[in-house]
């Protein structure tokens, strides 16, 4: 530290005199911006929101959840199907990319941060997060559909994951970091192992924030439908096994939206709503779930 | 009294849970990596007739054409960086504002929960219908927008040539106004959970000092935060680079290289989404080499998100 | 939070192991956008006369439509482009093509005043290469007496994504206009295109045409006659002005000869009530399937499409078969095994 002419009583006098006024009154406008831009964001979002309420409500009717999608030319109808086989897929993207982002996470965040297999985990999960989605379907036509001769589920379940994959294990090892320091010294300090250190103190403290990563996971994995297009196609009917052309919200949501039938691109709609509403509830659930203690 | 140090039993137990636990991990890792290498390794394999048949002239040319079997990308790769760029200029701003909107507690929680739960509903919604959307409602008003502009910049220096007519309503400010809305809810979610993991106790600390609360933010929080602020920032910028569907439905896909905000333009995610389904032969293999290319470009910008991550980090080491 | 986590696993778990056989014939297929809603049509149709067979088709490009057909990946394929020798040779199987079902592509376009709008054949390729660039120009206007033509500039509407449409739109331009065929060429794609902004799929180019006054497109008539949009009558080879109508699409393929390998599009008919663009699109069955459940299924549902299912046609804006095309596709199914 310099030595300065300067005496404590200049620090008080520019902090009391104009300064703490521009200060406070900083802080006041910033307060209104940021709340103004919170709100401003808000504006599209409920347009959005309300486009899809005010086209998909009219049909959202028992019959649309639970029937087989009308023909062209046909009326009446539904997207059961299409909301078991998103379940389903979105599901097994989960299985498939969960235990490996989040143990991803754990090796080099927990057990080797500076080790060369860290930083390539960190790496490519980077990289990763640029592939466009149809590619990771190409990738899954090229690895699981060649080898079994056939679309399915697995195949669409597998190119889902790929996709959520960086995401899941981005935001684990940023909620790992978020865990202090202080929590994982106090548990060595008592003895507990590494993975008891993880396994009780660290996981549960980090989980919420781990399925914020999750909850973006399956909002994108029921939304996406370039990776489905070419490993699940698509279905007409109940499904019957996991390997064999499986309907989805999204496939079914591209179809009808680009076809000239009246009925079946006011389906597209409420298929949307019914997605939204699916994912916002299993959003909800696993916030709630998952709450901090 | 229980002990269960190291030295008494405790060591068998230390060899067998963790051991097995941290080669689950190792496994998982690895697996993630080799991973990503066999999708590059696959997308190589489709792209190298591509590669050998254009070389690095795919990406300073300009021209697309597959009756003629030419590729060129330039005009691509120029579009997916401004449309990504032009996106982040919007979301990163407003997503920031709501992240600390929904860390610091301006308004009562139950407002604040019924924000997180409306911006967390934007993320469900699939790409088609942020698509339609982008018919409806952002085309239309990005038309008149267009149309004023344009006479309105027509003598301004820089923007006459930003706003050059004519205005379509399939342009690039469409498709990067999407774009931005899409990739919204990833900043939003991520630097929320990274600003209110920041301890309380450096939060306390800056207030003790008698900072205002947004001199808190700026000068404590903000840098603490950023590492994980710069985590959303690259999974949402990933995102707006390979988005496909809305992209495509937004953009115009033109080849054209154009100054202008308000002409039609394309991305590369947007040509493969528009184009793979009909391709054939070198075609298909050259949308492959503008995959390789986009996983590139994510490779730059990482690494400009590590040296932005680097220079905050020298600001507040120690802090931890 | 264990408990939970478990029975979630448990249960899909559980539900993975529900894989029973198939109770039902399965058939998949993919490939061109175009008769995607006829497939699917006799698809629900024929299942309410045959339960036993669930058909499922889904459009993914002719492109993508024949590479899985030659992978293996699908029953059968469907493509607006048939397939080449080259394709054809590739696959181990063998390949049948059968034109199932036809279709016209209109020239759209948004004048509110203007009813019938007519277009010579320079009028039309010149709109396309961009020479013509206002409606009340000479070229449109001479064909158009007593109609009085706004002073707008045309603002052409094509395809941004590859497209069979396109390439039978650009395939009656290149015969239409040598400078076409020189400068621009066929393809399925617009990118050599010197005017256009891009919309995505048969519904972008609709709805480009629809919000713009003096926007013109080119959509296949499905479309257009669902969408109430406005379809120019073109010039065809012998001089006259043909509205695009299911008539005057089933004159076109009246006419046409088909050869042995039942590929040919008729990119510039000559009888006197022919619409100029109209075009098939071929099913792509393997000569050979092991599995005689799936044979005689598939052979079923192809039949019931040429025969009853063309009485769909209409409705849905494809044009029906004519019998001596049918007769041929018979005969070509005949020879599956």
């Amino acid at each position: 530290m310099t030595t300065s002419t300067a005496t404590p009583s200049d620090f008080l006098s520019k902090a009391s005199a104009g300064g703490s006024l521009r200060r406070s009154l900083g802080n006041k406008v910033l307060n209104c911006i940021c709340v103004g831009l919170a709100f401003l964001t808000l504006i599209p979002l409920f347009s959005i929101v309300f486009l899809v309420l005010k086209n998909g409500l009219p049909l959202l009717t028992w019959d649309a959840l639970t029937q087989l999608p009308p023909a062209p030319g046909n009326k009446g109808g539904g997207f059961g199907n299409a909301i078991v086989g998103t379940a389903l897929m979105v599901g097994l993207a989960l299985i498939l990319a969960t235990p490996f982002g989040i143990l991803s996470a754990i090796y080099i965040n927990e057990y080797a941060p500076a080790a060369r297999l860290s930083n390539a985990v960190r790496f490519v999960a980077k990289l990763l997060t640029g592939i466009p989605s149809i590619i990771s379907g190409v990738f899954a036509y090229a690895v699981v559909v060649l080898a079994t001769g056939g679309f399915s589920a697995w195949a669409g379940g597998f190119a889902l994951a790929i996709l959520v994959l960086p995401t899941i294990l981005l935001t684990a090892e940023q909620a790992l970091l978020g865990v202090p320091k202080a929590f994982r010294e106090a548990s060595y300090g008592l003895g507990a192992t590494n993975f008891q250190t993880i396994w009780r103190i660290v996981l549960p403290d980090a989980l919420p924030a781990m399925m914020t990563g999750v909850m973006l996971a399956v909002a994108r994995a029921a939304g996406e439908t370039a990776p489905l297009l070419f490993t699940a196609l698509f279905s007409q009917y109940w499904i019957q096994s996991l390997k064999e052309p499986t309907a989805s919200l999204s496939v079914l949501i591209y179809n009808f939206s680009t076809t000239f039938d009246d009925h079946q691109k006011q389906m597209a709609w409420t298929a949307s709503l019914v997605l939204v509403i699916l994912v916002t509830l299993a959003n909800v659930s696993a916030q709630v779930v998952f709450r901090k203690k | 009294m229980e002990t269960t140090t190291l030295q008494q039993g405790g060591i068998k137990e230390f060899r067998k849970g963790p051991d097995f636990f941290r080669v689950l991990c190792w496994v998982a890792s690895a697996a993630t990596v080799a991973t990503l290498a066999w999708i590059l390794i696959e997308i190589t394999k489709e792209a190298w007739p591509a590669i050998k048949a254009f070389g690095f002239d795919f990406i300073t040319s300009e021209k697309w054409l597959p009756n003629r079997e030419k590729f060129g990308v330039l005009p691509f790769i120029i579009g997916t960086a401004t449309s990504s760029f032009i996106a982040l200029i919007f979301a990163l701003p407003l997503g920031l504002a709501v992240a600390i909107f929904l860390s610091e507690d301006f308004l009562p929680l139950p407002v604040r929960q019924a924000v997180r739960f409306t911006v967390e509903m934007l993320a469900a919604i699939p790409s088609v219908v942020y698509g339609l959307w982008g018919i409806f409602v952002i085309i239309p008003m990005v038309q008149q927008f267009g149309a004023w502009a344009v006479t309105a910049f027509k003598d301004t220096p820089v923007l006459n040539v930003l706003f050059a007519g004519p205005a379509y309503g399939n342009s690039l400010l469409t498709a990067s106004l999407v774009l931005a809305l899409m990739i919204l809810p990833t900043i939003t979610a991520i630097s929320r959970n990274a600003l209110v993991a920041v301890p309380g106790t450096l939060r306390e600390g800056a207030y003790a000092l008698g900072s205002t609360r947004w001199e808190a933010i700026f000068g404590v929080i903000l840098p603490t935060a950023a590492p994980g602020i710069v985590a959303a920032t690259i999974l949402a910028l990933g995102r707006a680079m390979g988005e496909t569907m809305a992209i495509a439905m937004l953009i115009g896909n033109s080849s054209r290289l154009s100054g202008s905000l308000l002409a039609p333009a394309g991305t590369l995610a947007g040509l493969l989404a528009n184009q793979f389904g009909e391709a054939e032969g070198l075609q298909v293999s050259s949308l492959m080499f503008a995959a390789l290319l986009l996983v590139i470009m994510t490779l730059f910008v990482n690494m400009a998100g590590e040296a932005v991550l680097r220079y905050t980090q020298k600001q507040t080491a120690g802090i931890r | 939070m264990k408990h939970t986590t478990l029975t979630t696993y448990g249960t899909l778990v559980a539900s993975a192991i529900l894989a029973t056989s198939a109770m039902a014939q399965q058939l998949s297929g993919a490939g061109a956008s175009f008769p995607a809603p006829i497939y699917q049509r006799w698809a629900s149709d024929f299942r309410k006369v045959n339960s036993g067979v669930q058909v499922n088709y889904q459009s993914v490009g002719s492109g993508a439509g024949v590479k899985q057909f030659t992978q293996g990946t699908v029953d059968f394929g469907a493509s607006d482009a048939a397939m080449s020798d080259e394709e054809i040779a590739k696959v181990a199987q063998g390949v049948v093509l059968l034109p199932v079902t036809a279709g016209s592509i209109v020239v759209a376009y948004n004048l509110p005043e203007v009813k019938d709008l007519k277009l010579t054949r320079e009028a039309l390729a010149g709109i396309f290469l961009g020479k013509v660039t206002k409606w009340n120009d000479p070229l449109i206007a001479k064909a158009n007496e007593g109609v009085k033509l706004p002073d707008l500039p045309i603002s052409v509407a094509k395809r941004s994504d590859g497209s069979g449409t396109t390439f039978v739109f650009s395939k009656h331009l290149a015969a239409i206009s040598p400078e076409f065929k020189e400068d621009i060429g066929v393809d399925k794609s617009t990118d050599a295109w010197p005017v256009g902004v891009g919309g995505k799929g048969n519904e972008g180019v609709t709805a480009l045409v629809k919000q713009a006054p003096g926007a013109v497109g080119y959509v296949e008539y499905g479309f257009a006659a669902h969408n109430g949009l406005s379809m120019a009558s073109l010039q065809n080879k012998s001089g006259n002005f043909v509205k695009p109508t299911p008539e005057s699409g089933a004159a076109t393929l009246e006419h046409v000869e088909l050869p042995a390998n039942l590929r040919i599009w008729p990119d510039d008919p000559s009888g006197a009530q022919d619409y100029p663009i109209a075009t098939f699109t071929w099913l792509m069955l393997y000569k050979k399937y092991p599995d005689a459940a799936k044979l005689k299924a598939l052979k079923e549902f192809v039949t019931y499409g040429i025969t009853e299912g063309q009485k769909v046609a209409p409705e849905l804006g494809y044009i029906p078969l004519p019998a001596p095309v049918v007769e041929k596709c018979k005969a070509a199914l005949a020879t599956v095994e």
